[in-house]
């Protein structure tokens, strides 16, 4: 394929990369975050998948089968704990504005400056080999598309220039993006942004290449997968089945569960560029169905490209199977979804160490310098972005530089895992900081160098055996000779391959010391905040600040020093905000301690925690605390937690109970619309015998001619009236006092057949008026039951008379019967009446049913009636109800339960 | 009075009904009684009296119901109502008003204010 075209594609792409960039960073200024979201936010976590997954999975499948899937199973084992586990870490590094895996760790440890400087040293010789194998990547590919032999490749000619200018293009790309501000915490938007792209461009073009392989070329999954099992040395490729494959895959699955957490690039997307902790909740499962995705095909191109053409290299399968059946244009899509794969790698990669680098490496020597001292009163804004542009250089050279001289005799994959192998290092201290209260510097310290070494020794030195750095004796003597000590059977532990060794023995030294030290070791007083703080960090990021540390500096001091870092302007409006929030004057000689440690965070989000803590420390004076006194603040805070704890208990309580009256009160504003629709009804009822006595006085008053009969009846009319109007005024006053509880029950042993029997009698009349039959379903022996006799009696006389009402004259059937359910008395009484409709079976036992809320009424009567005799059993523990079909009869049934 | 108007008496309160059945005959008027609101309409069409003593509750046609039929008959809108009711409630009476009769007297009520207010709606 044609050389500059190639070239030209390559440039064209960067220039859609910087547009997106330009872009995510416009609209930031308009104030609509593009990566505020969480399918951005999931797409950057695919950082994960480098020009390593995207060739190299094929090469390590095509040699070692599914064994490569254990590198995606890990990151999607820990995908699952993104919420628990990650948001604590995301917490951490928000509240302390940790800005890289070097300061989150040596913040843990009291900021102690020694382990930010191991840490990053670590990084920068674990990682670099793994950017220069991008470099590598990218160089790999291009010349494979353009057909140029190996050889031309090594030799110092176009394409060299064409990596180095790429490698340029890079930094400037960087540069631009990764220190846009001098605060490391603010995010990257442009950059978070084109990494995203990235994304979606190497997932598009890898999953084109696996359907132009698995439909273009055979007849899709089932065609390759049978022919690949005809073939018996594929067919190895579907199980694990070497002799060593099985811890090799242990090994990997742990390996890759700690790399997508340590990387320098996974913690600087996950941690350091989250803007939202609730982002993790979407991305724990979206980025594992990404590399799910971008899994799909790798099996069908490493069984395709060894079916078809076994020999070539097999890292580059994924591009020379379209290429070899002539897909020129497609090639190229897939070498810009490789270059895509690499440079997000690159990007990501070069800003999260070079921020590691200058803030641990190069700005403590220099702020020690007396250069620096010497010109204390300018701003170090621009000099510290300076320094980190610097160091994105070198880190890019150093990579670049590395590519070019050992890089070109490791396969892909080998050097990723190196790279892995060393960030798992950061594993026991950052994990044991953030769980386990007693781990401590000297522990995290010794840890982390065991590790170190342990690793160098297994795992770097052999490299540097194998491209000729070393003489090969070193592999069967064992270093200095010792035989114990040789790189790949450390102790004479032989059997595993050679990463899941060096992970073992790394890790196990790391862990050993890393417990052992914690333990026997003396903590400072910083050292116990920091792990108080990281280890219950949920209940501390609530509580605003404060300051542990009885720090106190001058103010001008302490002015000058912010000022130094973030000119005179941002530095005054800081202070300012922080002394209005928390009432602090800023009139006093004398810098509060808060300010003092609010200062020091401010400097940590650009210099790091480490160097942040000796730029404060020199102009601050700190009073003698001992370990006791932090010991006291530790537990006073335990104890204010544990009173937060209690305050927000009460809080709910007192939720709880504002609940409850709200309640009570709509209760009571409902019984008081009630109580005056009772009095309205009550009124309402009283007027109407009360018109008939008005008018039938005024009549006898205003006519003393009337003749003595008339007179006599409209006298006895007066009469009964206000009988009826006495008996309504006595019900309403028994039923009100049923209902205010102040009735109390006279229990006595009462026979509740002769008390029917008395009722009955009382309304003989009544019943001899309309000529009723009366039967009654009643057992011979006493049914004897504890009750209130007359309230009973009333409530026999209130439905016996009401069913006298109700029955027509002559026809009038009305049977009363008693018998016993189970542990109590049900009492029937039942007419042949009317009936009554089965929608006002309940409202019929309210107060005034029959006259509220209509203008129909309902045949003569109070209208409490039925109320009362509800009151009346509820009282008693029992219920009543009506059970009755329109048209034929009512039957009033109530229980009396034996035991009242 | 050589002519005396026909008064139509509605309640299903006995006693009531007696005293306005009293009441109207002694001042003159003929006196027509109705027991509940079926036996008023047929009334009301049967005699067509001059005004309607209503009562609004009744166990089987309301007041309103009643009063709302003669105000929107033709041939039945020229007779007066005045309502007599237990129902004191200002939506009450103002419900009744609206629908159209003359006048609106709750109960308990003067019978010589009712005989005044009778006379003033017939000399009208």
């Amino acid at each position: 394929m044609n050389n500059s075209l190639v070239i030209l594609s390559g440039f064209f792409y960067l220039a859609i990369l910087f547009a997106v960039a330009y872009y995510a960073e416009y609209r930031l200024k308009k104030g609509k975050s593009i990566i505020n979201n969480a399918y951005v936010y999931s797409l950057s976590l695919a950082v994960y998948c480098t020009a390593w997954t995207y060739y190299g999975s094929v090469g390590r499948a095509a040699s070692n089968g599914v064994e490569f899937l254990a590198i995606y199973l890990g990151p999607t084992i820990v995908a699952v704990l993104f919420w628990p586990f990650l948001r604590k870490m995301v917490r951490i590094c928000k509240t302390q504005r940790i800005n890289s895996i070097a300061d989150f760790i040596s913040t843990r440890y009291g900021k102690n400056f020694s382990i930010a400087v191991v840490v990053t040293i670590l990084c920068v010789i674990g990682v670099v080999p793994y950017i220069a194998l991008q470099l590598k990547a990218i160089s790999t590919s291009f010349s494979l598309l353009t057909n140029q032999s190996a050889a031309v490749v090594q030799q110092p000619g176009r394409w060299t220039d064409s990596t180095f200018f790429i490698t340029i293009i890079l930094t400037i790309f960087i540069i631009l993006f990764g220190t846009r501000s001098v605060d490391a915490t603010e995010k990257h938007e442009g950059m978070v942004a084109a990494i995203a792209f990235e994304s979606i461009i190497k997932l598009a073009a890898f999953l084109a290449a696996g359907i132009f392989v698995c439909y273009g070329i055979f007849n899709g999954f089932d065609d390759i997968f049978s022919r690949a099992a005809n073939d018996p040395k594929l067919k190895e490729l579907f199980t694990l089945s070497k002799s060593n494959s099985y811890s090799s895959w242990w090994g990997l699955l742990v390996l890759s569960m700690l790399a997508v957490i340590f990387l320098p690039r996974q913690f600087q997307v996950a941690v350091v560029e989250n803007v939202q902790e609730s982002h993790l909740k979407k991305a724990s499962w979206l980025f594992p169905l990404y590399l799910l995705v971008i899994n799909l095909f790798v099996l069908p191109i490493a069984f395709a490209g060894n079916l078809l053409h076994n020999g070539t290299d097999a890292d580059m399968y994924v591009m020379n199977i379209p290429l070899l059946h002539g897909k020129n244009i497609l090639s190229l899509f897939i070498f810009i979804g490789g270059f895509s794969a690499a440079s997000s790698m690159i990007i990501v990669e070069t800003i999260a160490l070079s921020t590691m680098v200058s803030n641990n490496l190069v700005l403590p020597s220099f702020l020690a310098s007396s250069i620096f001292k010497s010109r204390k009163e300018r701003n170090a804004t621009g000099l510290i972005i300076n320094i980190r542009r610097f160091s994105i250089v070198a880190i890019l050279l150093l990579a670049f530089f590395y590519d070019k001289l050992v890089a070109e005799k490791l396969s892909l994959v080998s050097i990723g895992l190196v790279s892995f192998v060393a960030v798992a290092q950061f594993a026991p201290a950052a994990i044991g900081g953030m769980y386990w209260k007693d781990a401590s510097k000297s522990g995290a310290l010794a840890g982390i160098i065991a590790g170190f070494t342990v690793w160098f020794a297994t795992l770097v030195i052999p490299s540097m055996i194998s491209s000729g750095l070393l003489p090969h004796s070193i592999m069967d003597e064992g270093l200095f000779g010792i035989s114990l000590l040789k790189p790949f059977s450390l102790f004479g532990l032989s059997g595993l391959d050679s990463i899941s060794h060096s992970l073992f023995w790394s890790l196990f030294f790391n862990c050993s010391l890393f417990f052992i030290f914690s333990l026997y070791s003396k903590k400072t007083a910083e050292e116990q905040y920091q792990a108080g703080l990281f280890t219950s960090i949920y209940a501390f990021s609530g509580s605003g600040e404060e300051a542990i540390l009885k720090r106190t500096a001058s103010l001008p001091d302490l002015k000058s020093l912010l000022a130094n870092f973030l000119g005179e302007d941002r530095a005054a409006k800081i202070l300012q905000g922080y002394a209005q929030r928390y009432r602090i004057s800023l009139e006093q000689s004398k810098a509060d301690p808060r300010l003092v440690s609010f200062s020091e965070k401010v400097l940590s989000g650009i210099i790091g925690a480490a160097s942040a803590h000796i730029m404060v420390q020199s102009v601050s004076k700190e009073e003698e605390v001992k370990i006791d006194e932090v010991l006291d603040i530790l537990r006073e805070s335990q104890q204010a937690i544990g009173l937060n704890k209690e305050l927000r208990k009460k809080s709910a309580e007192l939720q709880k109970a504002t609940d409850q009256l709200m309640l009570a009160n709509e209760q009571l504003k409902n019984m008081d619309q009630l109580k005056d629709e009772f009095l309205y009804t009550v009124t309402h009822e009283l007027r109407t015998p009360l018109t008939s006595i008005r008018a039938l006085a005024e009549i006898v008053h205003d006519n003393p001619d009337l003749d003595e009969e008339q007179r006599q009846h409209y006298l006895g009319a007066v009469v009964r009236e206000t009988e009826r109007l006495s008996h309504l005024i006595t019900q309403v006053l028994n039923l009100e006092r049923y209902e205010s509880g102040r009735q109390k029950l006279h229990l006595t042993s009462v026979d509740l057949k002769e008390l029917v029997k008395e009722t009955t009698e009382s309304l003989q009349p009544l019943i001899d008026e309309k000529k009723i039959k009366l039967e009654y379903r009643i057992p011979d022996s006493m049914l004897l039951q504890q009750c209130d006799e007359s309230l009973i009696r009333q409530v026999f006389t209130n439905l016996i008379s009401n069913a006298i009402k109700f029955v027509e004259p002559d026809k009038g059937v009305i049977r009363i019967s008693i018998f016993q359910n189970h542990d109590e008395w049900q009492i029937w009484v039942q007419d042949n009446g009317k009936g009554i409709e089965t929608e006002l079976h309940e409202l019929i036992f309210d107060k005034f049913f029959q006259a509220k809320n209509q203008t129909i009424k309902k045949p003569q009567g109070s209208g409490l009636g039925l109320a009362i005799c509800k009151k009346i059993i509820e009282m008693h523990n029992g219920k009543i109800w009506v059970e009755s079909e329109d048209g034929k009869g009512a039957r009033f049934i109530f229980t009396l339960p034996f035991n009242i | 009075m050589s002519n005396p108007a026909k008064i139509l008496v509605v309640d299903d309160d006995p006693y009531i009904l007696m005293s306005l059945e009293f009441l109207m005959k002694k001042n003159g008027y003929q006196v027509v009684v109705a027991r509940n609101g079926t036996e008023a309409l047929e009334c009301i069409t049967k005699d067509l009296p001059t005004l309607v003593l209503l009562d609004i509750m009744m166990p089987d046609v309301d007041g309103y119901a009643i009063c709302k039929h003669i105000k929107t008959t033709k041939e039945l809108k020229h007779i007066k109502v005045i309502f007599l009711s237990a129902k004191t409630k200002e939506s009450d009476i103002k419900k009744g008003l609206e629908l159209g009769a003359e006048r609106y007297i709750s109960k308990p009520f003067s019978t010589r204010d009712l005989m005044k207010q009778v006379k003033e709606l017939l000399d009208s």
